[in-house]
């Protein structure tokens, strides 16, 4: 028999915020444990709880980002379950009004197109961290991370395989970064992913019995886990080999296999109701329209903008949109240089190897575009050399210099003095007879390296292309 | 029995405060052995704002268990008496033992109220979110207040006006300008007697004393029908004890707090502390309240609550289209002996201070009988209490 894998995710991502949820507590990533920390986030009494508007903004820009409709009034919730690493015991959500539900993501895999349907995504804070320590055997609470802002991000039971899952999660990260909603960086965590699986036959409009899995840190991960998942259900149903139970999984990537963390039979009782210390959001038009104007350009419609209006390659097009920080920069350079091939290969090529240097991603690239654009211009233009030009993106990398003042500061300006090229040129012709009676006698490419020696005399700065006229009349006439 | 639980020296200007409020300066236990000794990092809002209004603080005064009793029976520090053997607030006592101009303490489910009609005080519970909560230790968070007890109308408006105040640490507050709309003095015209909350002889004798002072200085008094109010007391029980048991389920003996000594696994370091640090009556509310909330009963039970709050809230505003306040007993007797505290016993007696405490309107105690106003109309509820204290 053939069967339908019927899978739903919950999408966990971190959002990008400078505080935490409920507290000006710092909402970054590291720092020593128990560092950002507050009375609020590790669950002193007499705190109360203030929501961080930008999480609000943050969450409405998500759902626009996925077609979803905003509630514009949204209400948080609490959810009570007892761990060491949730300091209130309960865990401040949203349930009753999320910000946003009823979203389309579209997907493209080998099968095609599809679209995949978002049930809802709501904002919630995050539980600490418990750190084991083996010498003692105790185990430590680390509360960094309690009540830094997330959104989960419920699709409904719309994918079907590994690959359009990946597919799905591919189109979540390239949305959600495009936004700056997140970073969505998976290996550090703040990107998440829990798995709903189910197996039927093929045609059955009855859900078989579902599992959820949990501890998927990578994509490649997340394709191995649904196929044992998978396996492992079609093999219970067609060998009688266990039965199936809805439960909770835990998927151990060594192993190769997930293990039941608890059942349906075990699980809880959240007893979620409204928190009465938080007032409803309410979404005015003024709000949802700042939020709504903020959206970005969606990366396939910059991609094909850039290929049919700035003439760029589908590859360069492409480079440039996987990164909202390469395309910002991009467009601000060629708003001031006018020449968009130009910019996309110093983007593409020197800066991403500056930024793979430094062991950063393109979503890290702090040039001022509009620096470099100025850079582009002085190089199009003839001022600066192309070798000086690296040089000077090199110190752009760095920090934000005017590259004109640069250039003239450090002795990149191209000369204009004709008689000191040619009292160059001279020079180094009279200095290598030998050199230019092979050239004389046909070996054309000897001349690089007479050209060469001019330009490092004059520190390159002058036009390659005056340079190469003066030298071989130089050498024919000597 | 414990009155002041931790003394400070008394200044010029001094409160007390009732151990639910935290400080940095003296412990803050809530009146719970899980709490014992617990120090604050931070105070509340009140603190600070009596402080910058040149109030020292005297001392911290014996609360209930989480305060939400009957009138602070419940203590693990033990319950206060009157010399007569008869229940006691701490708060109280300590106005009678003098040398404080008031006790801030914190109104969850009544109890100040009733201390103040039985002892004489007067009690000004004021408008929900008039006044921070930041710092007070949380129980029934959408209902409780932080309140002002004193020996007069004039003492304990004073003291209001030090605490009230916005505060951008209490996401429910109001805007300053309704703070002081709230503060500001006016006249009560006409009010009425609510029919429906029955009180032993004194306490009859108290409300026609009431009548009597307020027709004398020329307001209307009528009566009015309160039998649907009676309905406020169940379902502010259902919406206090979930939210209790929401709010100490942070006493988890992780962080801070009591711990027992008697654990392997962590199921046993928490039921264990808990077991062993909660009374008899918080943990049956923090039952109750867990019960209420699970998802069989969430709708039948919570969410009729809710809906039950909004028709007590419509009721009290209908009230007041026609009266500045409303009129009725703070509880069922003017003496609580051992029987009237009895477990459970808040349940039934905090039928007559449910319907301010569901609805976060602003009632007042005074000469032993309780008003109820519209919100904001605090100013006038205290008008209202110095007619009555001047007819005493």
């Amino acid at each position: 028999m053939r069967y339908e894998t019927v899978i739903g995710l919950e999408v966990h991502v971190e959002l990008a915020t400078e505080s935490k949820i409920f507290c000006s507590c710092s909402a970054k990533f590291g720092g020593e444990q128990n560092d950002h920390v507050c009375p609020a986030c590790c669950g002193m009494p007499g705190m109360l709880p203030i929501v961080n508007k930008h999480v609000v903004d943050l969450g409405m820009t998500a759902g626009m980002m996925l077609n979803c409709d905003i509630n514009r009034t949204t209400t948080f919730d609490k959810k009570s379950y007892y761990y060491p690493d949730l300091p209130c015991s309960y865990q401040t959500t949203q349930l009753f009004s999320p910000v946003a539900v009823n979203g389309l993501v579209d997907i493209e895999t080998s099968q095609g197109k599809r679209q995949i349907r978002i049930k809802q995504i709501h904002m919630e804070e995050d539980a600490g961290k418990l750190v084991h320590d083996d010498w003692s055997d105790t185990s430590l609470v680390d509360f960094n991370r309690t009540s830094v802002p997330l959104i989960e991000i419920v699709s409904q039971p719309d994918l079907h395989s590994a690959e359009e899952v990946i597919a799905y999660l591919e189109r979540l990260r390239s949305l959600l970064r495009f936004a700056r909603v997140s970073d969505c960086r998976m290996e550090q965590g703040s990107m998440r992913c829990d798995v709903n699986l189910s197996v039927r036959p093929e045609g059955s409009n009855v859900l078989g019995v579902r599992t959820e899995m949990k501890n998927m840190n990578s994509l490649s991960a997340i394709e191995r886990a649904i196929e044992y998942e998978t396996a492992r259900h079609i093999d219970a149903i067609e060998n009688g080999t266990e039965e199936l139970v809805q439960e909770t999984r835990r998927w151990d990537d060594l192993k190769g296999k997930s293990f039941s963390m608890r059942t349906k039979e075990n699980a809880g009782d959240y007893r979620y109701f409204p928190d009465p210390n938080i007032m409803p959001v309410v979404i005015d038009d003024e709000w949802f329209d700042r939020i709504k104007a903020t959206l970005p350009e969606l990366p396939e419609v910059k991609k094909a903008r850039y290929m049919t209006e700035l003439g760029l390659g589908e590859y360069d097009a492409q480079q440039l949109c996987d990164s909202r920080a390469l395309c910002d920069c991009f467009e601000q350079a060629y708003a001031v240089c006018g020449n968009a091939k130009e910019a996309a290969n110093y983007l593409i090529s020197d800066c991403m190897n500056m930024l793979n240097k430094a062991g950063l991603t393109a979503d890290q690239l702090s040039i001022n575009g509009e620096s470099l654009g100025k850079l582009i211009k002085l190089v199009t233009e003839g001022t600066v050399s192309r070798p000086n030009a690296k040089k000077i993106l090199a110190a752009l990398f760095e920090q934000d210099i005017d590259p004109e003042t640069y250039a003239k500061d450090n002795g990149f300006i191209v000369s204009n003095d004709t008689d000191l090229l040619k009292t160059v040129v001279k020079a180094v012709v009279a200095s290598d007879p030998k050199t230019v009676a092979d050239y004389k006698a046909g070996k054309e490419k000897v001349l690089m390296a007479l050209f060469g020696r001019c330009m490092k005399e004059l520190k390159g700065n002058c036009d390659p292309q005056t340079l190469r006229e003066v030298l071989i009349e130089e050498v024919m006439n000597s | 029995m414990k009155t002041y639980l931790a003394k400070a020296a008394a200044g010029a200007k001094s409160v007390a405060l009732d151990d639910m409020i935290l400080t940095t300066a003296l412990p803050t236990t809530a009146g719970s052995k899980m709490l014992d000794g617990y120090c604050s990092l931070f105070d509340a809002t009140v603190v600070e704002k009596l402080q910058s209004a040149g109030y020292s603080v005297a001392g911290k005064l014996n609360v209930g268990e989480f305060g939400f009793d009957v009138i602070g029976e419940s203590s693990y520090y033990g319950a206060v008496r009157n010399a007569d053997g008869s229940y006691a607030s701490a708060a109280a006592l300590a106005l009678d033992e003098g040398g404080i101009d008031a006790v801030v303490t914190v109104d969850i489910n009544g109890a100040p109220r009733r201390s103040a009609a039985q002892s004489g005080k007067v009690f000004i519970k004021p408008t929900y979110g008039t006044v921070s909560r930041y710092g007070t230790v949380a129980v029934a968070c959408s209902g409780e207040t932080v309140g002002v007890m004193a020996d007069c109308a004039d003492s304990a408006k004073t003291v209001l006006g030090a605490i009230a105040g916005y505060d951008c640490k209490d996401g429910t507050m109001h805007a300053q300008s309704k703070i002081d709309a709230a503060l500001r003095d006016a006249k009560p015209r006409k009010i009425a007697v609510l029919t429906g909350f029955d009180t032993d002889a004194e306490g009859q004798q108290k409300i026609e004393a009431f009548k009597a002072a307020c027709e004398g200085a020329g307001i209307t008094v009528e009566q009015a029908d309160g039998t649907l109010l009676k309905s406020a007391s169940t379902a502010w029980n259902i919406l206090m004890c979930a939210e209790l048991c929401n709010n100490v389920s942070r006493f988890d003996g992780i962080k801070y707090g009591y711990r027992s000594k008697d654990y392997t696994t962590i199921d046993e370091l928490y039921t264990n502390s808990r077991t062993e640090a909660f009374g008899d009556e918080l943990k049956a509310a923090i039952l109750y309240g867990s019960d209420v909330l699970s998802t069989k009963n969430y709708m039948p039970v919570y969410d009729k609550a809710l809906r039950v709050r909004r028709v007590m809230v419509e009721a009290l505003n209908k009230l007041f289209e026609q009266y500045d306040a409303v009129v009725l007993p703070a509880c069922s007797k003017m003496k609580y002996a051992d029987i009237d505290v009895a477990p459970y016993a808040v349940y039934t007696e905090n039928l007559y201070t449910a319907p301010a405490s569901i609805s976060g309107l602003p009632a007042v105690v005074c000469a032993g009988v309780q008003a109820v106003g519209k919100a904001f109309s605090d100013g006038m509820l205290l008008e209202l209490a110095k007619t009555a204290e001047e007819g005493k």
